[in-house]
């Protein structure tokens, strides 16, 4: 009776070890945002760019739908992007928002002087404080959000095509 | 006089302590929160731009008063369960805080059944 629950138990461990490593090999491990959609954004505080005053929530219900873009002028990737955000900005149902990310303000100048200047507003995140508060973990990264600041999808690394023709199909639907 | 240097060292070795610990939190706090730009570092060991930045803020948060359990849950609803490498207990984890306990007191029946049993032969 004893060997036959020594086995028993024997074949239970060695099943649930084999099933650990069989679930937790077949996980991706990459990091992911997707748990972050359909999250509220809030404590928004952002210091505007180059006027004397803060880009609060209210700030972002202006318009149906807000494209927050954290960018700088010594990313590379960002300008991949630019040409996207330069035809989003016709679109009048999406506000977008620039956040300059630890960048010299003569030099984020110069950027938007040379590519065009896509946004509706643009803030600056000089140590990259305000960039935790949106989940940000390297950019560009971008956010868009409703009207009730609900994330309605995060892009990792620049927008693409295919990234551009999603944001234009979410506001053809409101 | 006596009682009073004495009372005068408590008091200096209280706030000693609390200094001390207040820094070890912080330090406790780094190596507990992934950097999710490197390969397998604690935000402690990096230096990457991610990582100075939350840094930074966990700072920021600590200055504010804030206690590591807040901290964990203010990073942990920007960035997801992902960034702890000490996950908080949920449904989806149980198994993984509450087996080490199982298999101890499995373990100690096992034993104490043994023994009764080489006892009673």
């Amino acid at each position: 009776m004893g060997i036959k629950i020594i086995k028993l138990l024997t074949f239970v461990i060695v099943l649930f070890i084999i099933s650990v490593f069989f679930i937790s090999l077949n996980k991706s491990s990459f990091y992911n945002t997707k748990v972050l959609e359909g999250q509220k954004i809030s404590g928004i505080n952002l210091n505007h760019f180059s006027e004397d005053r803060t880009i609060i929530e209210k700030d972002l219900k202006k318009n149906n739908f807000t494209l927050i873009n954290f960018w700088a002028s010594w990313c590379g990737p960002c300008r991949l992007e630019h040409p996207f955000l330069l035809k989003l900005k016709s679109e009048k149902k999406l506000n977008i928002i620039g956040v300059n990310f630890k960048d010299k303000k003569s030099n984020a100048i110069n950027f938007l002087k040379e590519l065009g200047n896509p946004y509706n507003e643009l803030a600056k995140d000089e140590f990259g404080r305000q960039s935790i508060n949106f989940g940000i973990y390297g950019i560009p990264e971008s956010i868009l959000i409703n009207k009730d600041l609900v994330i309605l999808k995060k892009f990792i690394g620049p927008i693409s095509k295919k990234d551009y023709n999603f944001i234009k199909n979410v506001i053809k639907k409101k | 006089m006596k009682l009073k240097i004495i009372i005068f060292f408590i008091l200096l070795n209280i706030n000693s302590i609390k200094a001390e610990n207040l820094k070890a939190n912080k330090n406790e706090i780094f190596k507990n929160i992934r950097c999710l730009i490197c390969q397998g570092q604690s935000v402690a060991d990096s230096n990457s731009e991610f990582a100075q930045t939350i840094k930074l803020v966990i700072n920021d948060q600590i200055n504010e008063g804030k206690s590591e359990k807040e901290i964990y849950i203010f990073l942990v609803e920007k960035y997801g369960e992902w960034i702890v490498y000490k996950p908080p207990f949920s449904k989806t984890n149980f198994l993984l805080w509450t087996l080490p306990y199982l298999v101890f007191l499995i373990g100690g029946f096992v034993i104490f059944f043994i023994v009764r049993k080489n006892k009673e032969n």
